[in-house]
């Protein structure tokens, strides 16, 4: 992992978090609002995604075309190709947990570094959620060696 | 308009972070891929790209506090829901392969059939999640 690398994925994250702050996706009461149908429905979750999706989709159709991408040796695209039930699960497990909080793991991380306490106490439980798993599945990932997706 | 036109300029910069990753690395940008996979032993090889990411996700957490405080705001829910709900989204993150960025900006954005689903279901659960909470059993 050269230093070239470890810019960009600095330069990434810091666009990221500053995309997300600007969204209003550090907000919790955005997110609960565009998925509370019934009360006042925000919309800027979907022109978030909206914008997001359009932009990457380009990066991509680009990417297909490369070799490679420039500091790396190939693209770790994702393998897994099949709808399973753990994917509609951990999806609806999620799903449970974000509406409760109005975090997904993106804002609540930017929040962390506003130093908001909420998502200090979310971000505890995520990790323990995320330790968990990689217990329990350790035999599995080990087996695998990791050909899963990163997504 | 700035109620339409900041998501919208928000979404753009995730997505080109996203496509600065993906171009530059040839990674995908999956909040809960980034952090879950330095929970798993045996990655140190993968995890200097990872750490520099949440690094500049972190940051920017720190200056828009500063300049704009009123970015940030404070969750509607006590300290044990929050636990609660943080270890529902790292579990079923991690067992789903991906959240927000890695199935509902970079999968979708991809054309992937499995972020489709998992984002839909996600949403989907989350409405049911605030209409039980907000209009249901809490009242």
């Amino acid at each position: 992992m050269n230093l070239a690398q470890r810019g960009v994925a600095l330069l990434a994250g810091l666009l990221f978090g500053a995309g997300l702050l600007l969204s209003g996706m550090t907000q919790p009461s955005k997110v609960t609002g565009f998925l509370d149908v019934a009360g006042s429905w925000d919309p800027a979750l979907a022109l978030v995604m909206v914008g997001a999706i359009g932009t990457f989709a380009l990066a991509f159709l680009v990417a297909r075309r490369w070799p490679t991408p420039v500091y790396a040796d190939a693209f770790s695209w994702p393998t897994l190709r099949d709808v399973e039930l753990r994917l509609v699960g951990g999806s609806a497990v999620f799903g449970v947990g974000w509406g409760l909080s109005g975090y997904c793991p993106g804002p609540a991380l930017v929040s962390i570094g506003a130093g908001s306490t909420g998502a200090a106490w979310f971000t505890g439980g995520m990790l323990a959620g995320m330790a968990i798993y990689a217990w329990r599945y350790r035999g599995e990932r080990a087996a695998e060696n990791d050909e899963r997706p990163q997504d | 308009m700035d109620t339409l036109f900041a998501p919208l300029l928000g979404g753009i910069l995730v997505g080109l972070a996203a496509s600065v990753l993906l171009l530059g690395i040839g990674r995908i940008a999956g909040v809960s891929g980034v952090v879950g996979e330095l929970l798993r032993p045996g990655r140190d090889a993968d995890s200097g790209w990872r750490m520099a990411f949440l690094v500049g996700l972190v940051l920017p957490g720190l200056v828009g506090a500063a300049l704009w405080p009123s970015a940030v705001g404070a969750p509607d829910a006590s300290p044990a829901t929050l636990v609660a709900a943080g270890l529902l989204v790292g579990f079923g993150t991690r067992l789903a392969n991906g959240c927000t960025s890695g199935h509902g900006v970079c999968g979708i954005g991809r054309g992937s059939p499995r972020s489709l689903v998992a984002t839909v279901t996600f949403i989907f659960v989350g409405g049911l999640t605030v209409l039980v909470v907000r209009h249901g059993l809490a009242r």
